[in-house]
């Protein structure tokens, strides 16, 4: 169970913090991994991140080869190039940019090719609308790639440095999407701890693949063509490199905590265990939400928060021993899967199949729309009361 | 000029694409591929959009590539060669590669993957001025799936998505102009050769990888399938291809224009659309206009290519005695 740091921590953390929006934590981590190419197209509300880091390349304290492509669509394109080169490669996008980049992103995955790419999430047109919600990641979620939503600026620094070793394992080599919530988190400032450069580098170590393309000894045919008698094997061996992710992540994860003192996991319990009532979230509204159960619990009520870091793969056994005791779960989705339920209640309500809670889904947020503690109080309430156990509702919305 | 005996030497080097592929018989993408990579002296790295020459030679746990070989998708061939040369930059400068051997990198495509789908990533990466030669095999459709019109199928042609028919004389507008959007990047090397001409296509190979910056070479190659043509003329098409003046081969050096090849006799244009099945309708009499049509733009843009090279012979090494043209690579 996570506790908040006490008043004494928190003023230590502030002491050795930087005021940095979750952007700059992001290109942060990218200056200190230093990756040789960095192939990238600006998008709102990714931009500041590719504008940092050409910064940092600009003064040298990187020093990436940058490829300022002409499109999304080029900048995944570049960096598969790149990756299976036998470079160490990052992108950064959001909203139309990934739903550009979509065709290579499965192409990379099914590639087994380790880049990491950060995510500023942002709707998808149309309408157009540069505001926050998942909906971009979601267009990658049968992509084969690691994804991941952070809550802040902080997760976004961490999860973008531990992304690098958990995707060039090699019995994962997948890329990853590191999400972090368009404007909420992108361009909001908050106080980050930054790692030496060196410690990062030392944890991020050297690329190393096992067929890079400019190995001219050992000639590589790579990107072939398959017909039905192989085909299916393949797409079966993504699927053994996602079933690799969990025990890889731990112990990413744990290095990560031996160096730093954060200790992630792929879903984080906050006052969980004894919980009646409880809301599944991703990304930054999970901060909103530990106000709000912080302030119920104070009036005596059971509730209790679930956020979810890691998308894919989804940690199913995980939220099942988190929630199998809970009575009441409401799901709340930043994006729709239109026709059906929200992508993530699907995966609870999978994860959570024959065990005891009843489940609520709802749709908040979409195109930046503002989540208020009231609403979240109200989903709570609404927990407590039969007829509101409808399958389907909106917060904020006007009908 | 290179000798077939010195291409075929380095062929015996290291045979760089192998045999066991399954291109059609007659055509003409291998001519392409082997003259390309024969003529070039360092080791290389292709990459390959998708189309005839990927499928064909790429079908898994098989390959003809005994080179390293990438292949992404359609659209994108030459993005992702920016990223394997950026890579190799970076993996140099970090002292991971050996800044004294140097890598040629090559990309093929066909003129769907060229003129139409993969045009922006192409004009990306000409502007960014990465380090590569592009080589588009424009066998002037879609062939891959079937013989569809392409900004590269020429007027009049049939294809099967501007076939002829009681109301139509096929494909209704004029080809694109790819090698002059090329130029116009201001590229230090463009050139237009054909599969019929290897030692022409030789030799510009040469010069191309030579210059500093990308370079782009547009080769008309035949489909017998798609031009329905006897696959064992698929070379004779292409010469004539080239002597009707359909297809002029030249090059712009650093922006300076010139003919490489000039026609002994200018042959009607008639006599090569007679030899493809995709021109059999142009042929009866209600389309006769277009024939007409069809022969005057050949010679109006026959006419402003001789004057470009007129204008721009001057800064190229004199003709010797008795030539009409050169080939030996020297600007003034």
């Amino acid at each position: 169970m996570k506790t908040k740091p006490t008043e004494a921590e928190r003023i230590e953390m502030l002491r050795r913090a930087k005021l940095l929006t979750g952007a700059e934590g992001a290109a942060h981590a990218m200056r200190q991994i230093n990756p040789d190419v960095f192939p990238v197209y600006p998008i709102t509300p990714q931009t500041p991140i590719i504008q940092t880091f050409s910064k940092f390349v600009a003064d040298g304290e990187a020093s990436t080869e940058i490829i300022n492509v002409e499109s999304e669509h080029s900048a995944m394109s570049a960096a598969i190039g790149a990756a299976t080169a036998g470079g160490r490669t990052m992108t950064a996008t959001a909203s139309q940019g990934l739903a550009l980049m979509i065709e290579n992103i499965y192409i990379a995955a099914s590639m087994r090719l380790p880049i990491v790419l950060a995510i500023g999430n942002r709707a998808l047109s149309g309408p157009i609308n540069i505001h926050c919600d998942h909906s971009d990641s979601m267009l990658a979620r049968d992509s084969g790639v690691i994804q991941f939503f952070v809550e802040n600026a902080q997760e976004a620094y961490d999860f973008m440095i531990m992304s690098v070793p958990l995707a060039e394992n090699h019995d994962v080599l997948l890329p990853v999407l590191v999400g972090q919530d368009g404007f909420t988190i992108t361009h909001t400032a908050e106080p980050i701890l930054l790692e030496e450069d060196e410690d990062v580098q030392n944890f991020v170590g050297e690329y190393e693949i096992p067929y890079p393309l400019l190995n001219l000894q050992k000639p590589t045919t790579q990107g072939p063509f398959d017909m039905p008698d192989y085909y299916f094997e393949h797409k079966r061996q993504q699927q053994a490199a996602m079933d690799a992710v969990p025990d890889a992540f731990d112990t990413v994860a744990n290095h990560y905590a031996a160096l730093t003192g954060r200790r992630y996991d792929a879903i984080e319990e906050y006052r969980l265990e004894d919980a009646e009532r409880a809301i599944v979230v991703m990304g930054s509204s999970a901060g909103t939400m530990k106000e709000v159960v912080d302030d119920l619990r104070e009036q005596g009520e059971a509730v209790g928060l679930l956020k979810v870091r890691m998308f894919r793969p989804f940690p199913t056994k995980k939220v099942r021993e988190a929630l199998g005791h809970v009575q009441k779960v409401a799901v709340l989705d930043r994006a729709m899967s239109f026709g059906s339920k929200g992508p993530l209640y699907m995966e609870v309500a999978e994860a959570l199949f024959g065990a005891g809670p009843s489940m609520q889904n709802y749709v908040f947020g979409l195109g930046g729309r503002d989540l208020f503690p009231a609403d979240i109080r109200q989903v709570f309430e609404n927990l407590k009361n039969p007829e509101e156990m409808r399958e389907m509702q909106y917060i904020g919305i006007r009908e | 000029m290179p000798t077939i005996k010195q291409l075929a030497a380095n062929e015996a080097k290291e045979k760089r694409f192998r045999g066991g592929h399954s291109l059609c018989s007659g055509c003409g993408i291998p001519i392409v591929v082997r003259t390309v990579l024969n003529s070039i002296e360092t080791p290389v790295v292709v990459v390959n959009a998708t189309g005839c020459l990927e499928v064909a030679t790429t079908r898994f746990p098989n390959t003809a590539w005994n080179v390293p070989w990438l292949h992404v998708a359609f659209e994108n061939a030459a993005a992702a060669a920016s990223g394997v040369e950026s890579a190799y930059r970076a993996l140099v400068k970090r002292g991971k590669l050996p800044a004294d051997e140097p890598v040629t990198f090559v990309v093929f495509g066909g003129d769907g993957g060229t003129y139409d789908i993969g045009l922006q990533s192409l004009s990306g990466a000409l502007e960014r001025g990465h380090q590569f030669l592009y080589v588009c095999y424009d066998n002037e459709a879609y062939m891959n799936t079937g013989i569809q019109r392409s900004s590269a199928t020429p007027f009049g042609a049939s294809t099967t998505t501007s076939p002829e028919g009681k109301i139509s004389f096929g494909k209704a507008q004029q080809r694109k102009d790819l090698t002059a959007i090329a130029e116009a990047h201001h590229v230090n090397y463009v050139g237009q050769s054909a599969i019929s001409h290897w030692h022409d296509l030789s030799d510009k190979v040469k010069r191309a990888v030579e210059v500093d910056g990308p370079a782009f070479i547009n080769v008309l190659s035949t489909c017998q399938l798609g031009w329905r043509h006897e696959p064992r003329e698929a070379v004779k098409v292409a010469q004539l291809a080239v002597d009707t003046l359909f297809w002029p081969l030249y090059e712009v050096v650093k922006g300076r224009f010139r003919l490489t090849h000039i026609p002994e006799e200018i042959v009607p244009i008639e006599t090569w659309l007679r030899m493809q099945g995709r021109f059999k309708h142009l042929f009866k009499e209600e389309n006769a206009g277009a024939l007409e049509v069809i022969q005057q733009q050949i010679f109006d843009e026959w006419e402003r290519l001789k004057e470009r090279d007129r204008n721009d012979r001057a800064h190229f090494a004199p003709l010797q005695k008795d030539q009409t043209f050169t080939t030996e690579f020297e600007m003034v």
